[in-house]
């Protein structure tokens, strides 16, 4: 039996797909990969990658942190703040990278871990965007944000 | 009988009012159904959240223990969290969350002894208990017709600050709960320390026993600060459709109350009139038949 994969963020359900072959989220350990009859797991999730397989598609997510739940072929994605690839703003996410350098220099310790934060979130986001134009952006239509 | 014109100018005084109104009720109206729909959105996320918290409060160990937010200390300072509306014109609805947070600061909710200060969010709440001195430890105000996250998480960073830092022992949220389009009411939701809620599909059968990673007590510290986040994110999305609604209410009244008074006006006005008119032709005919003599 395939997967049911949502993405819920506080403000909004970004997907719900139903069909769905194999789940790779970025846990905080380390990225881990999900297929049918997985055993009930809670996970917390780092900024990065979410990648969803049906067939022979893959479709790509940006996710800023947050859980993930397995339960009976059921994952959900409580997202801090979710993105679909085609919805990431390369420009605004080269500008945060920009700002988050700079403020990475001056700052002191306290700004410190914010501005690795956000420099680690303006990293993902690019890096999510250089996978989705390196498979020729796009793929299969298909696990397309319903909100 | 020159009252005529005094009348005439009250009339037209209703219906102004009357226009500015039932504008007000309109753009409240289109306000309600966009802040309902959001307040509706936000469900699902929390609903999930609160299912987890209560796996992990069952593996987690002694809530006492297990984190700084769920400790249970004795209360010498109460923080409230009054969520109101910036602007008036919404009917009962800021008068009876200020009699409800009275009854907090009065009462023995706040744990009998023990200081008690707040976080006003919203103008009105603000301006009404800063005439009684209560100290605020941070006052928040235009989060504008449909905040999002991001306006809300000031807030609840500064609770969670206080309270993990011991400056105070016990966090509520005042704000007016949305029953339905005419009904709303003020209610008190202890947010600080939290509460976790009970495992709900925990059957004992095994079958939900979860893998945490990294850890039941990491993964709780990572989830408590956004479940905190997530109860004010809520609580303020709500009041922002109970206030609108009871503005389109209220200004719904006003608008057939001045109706009403209009058609009363118009018909004083054209008695009035008739009267003017009758005496005006009896001071004619009066004079004609003076100067036949």
């Amino acid at each position: 039996m395939p997967l049911t994969l949502e993405i819920i963020t506080g403000e909004r359900r970004l997907l719900r797909q139903e069909d769905v072959d194999e789940v790779v989220a970025p846990g905080s350990l380390g990225e881990l990969g999900i297929l049918p009859n997985h055993a009930p797991l809670v996970t917390s999730l780092a900024p990065g990658e979410l990648r969803v397989k049906i067939g022979n598609g893959v479709e790509e997510y940006f996710i800023s942190g947050g859980f993930l739940e397995v339960h009976s072929d059921e994952v959900t994605v409580l997202a801090d703040a979710a993105e679909h690839g085609s919805e990431i703003d390369a420009e605004r996410a080269e500008e945060a990278r920009q700002r988050a350098l700079q403020r990475l220099d001056q700052a002191t310790d306290a700004d410190r871990a914010r501005a690795q934060a956000a420099l680690s979130r303006s990293l993902q986001r690019l890096r999510v965007l250089e996978h989705r134009r390196r498979r020729g952006g796009g793929g299969r239509e298909m696990a397309r944000p319903t909100g | 009988m020159a009252n005529t014109r005094e009348i005439r100018r009250r009339i037209r005084s209703v219906e102004n009012t009357a226009k500015i109104t039932n504008a007000i009720q309109l753009v409240a109206a289109s306000k309600m159904r966009r802040a309902q729909d959001r307040a509706l959105q936000a469900r699902p996320y929390a609903e999930k959240m609160q299912s987890v918290l209560g796996h992990l409060s069952s593996v987690a160990g002694d809530p006492d223990t297990a984190h700084p937010l769920l400790e249970r200390r004795e209360i010498n300072e109460t923080t409230v969290i009054l969520i109101t509306p910036d602007r008036g014109l919404c009917g009962g609805l800021i008068a009876n969350l200020e009699r409800h947070t009275g009854e907090i600061v009065l009462g023995p909710e706040a744990g009998g002894s023990g200081e008690l200060s707040m976080i006003p969010v919203g103008r009105k709440g603000g301006d009404y208990f800063q005439r009684f001195g209560i100290n605020f430890r941070a006052s928040f105000q235009e989060l504008g017709d449909y905040p999002g996250l991001a306006e809300t998480q000031p807030i609840s960073r500064i609770a969670i600050d206080d309270y993990t830092e011991g400056r105070v022992d016990q966090v509520l949220l005042v704000y007016a709960s949305f029953i339905n389009t005419v009904t709303q009411v003020p209610v008190t939701v202890p947010i600080l320390p939290v509460e976790a809620p009970a495992s709900a599909d925990d059957d004992g059968s095994g079958e939900s026993q979860y893998i945490f990673e990294p850890s039941p007590q990491e993964v709780l510290a990572d989830l408590l600060p956004r479940y905190v986040d997530l109860l004010i994110y809520q609580a303020v999305l709500e009041a922002a459709a109970s206030e609108q609604s009871a503005r389109m209410v209220a200004m719904r009244n006003a608008t057939d109350a001045a109706n009403d008074m209009i058609s009363d006006l118009t018909l004083v006005y054209n008695k009035a009139r008739q009267e003017q008119i009758t005496s005006e032709l009896l001071d004619i005919t009066g004079g004609v038949e003076a100067l036949k003599d």
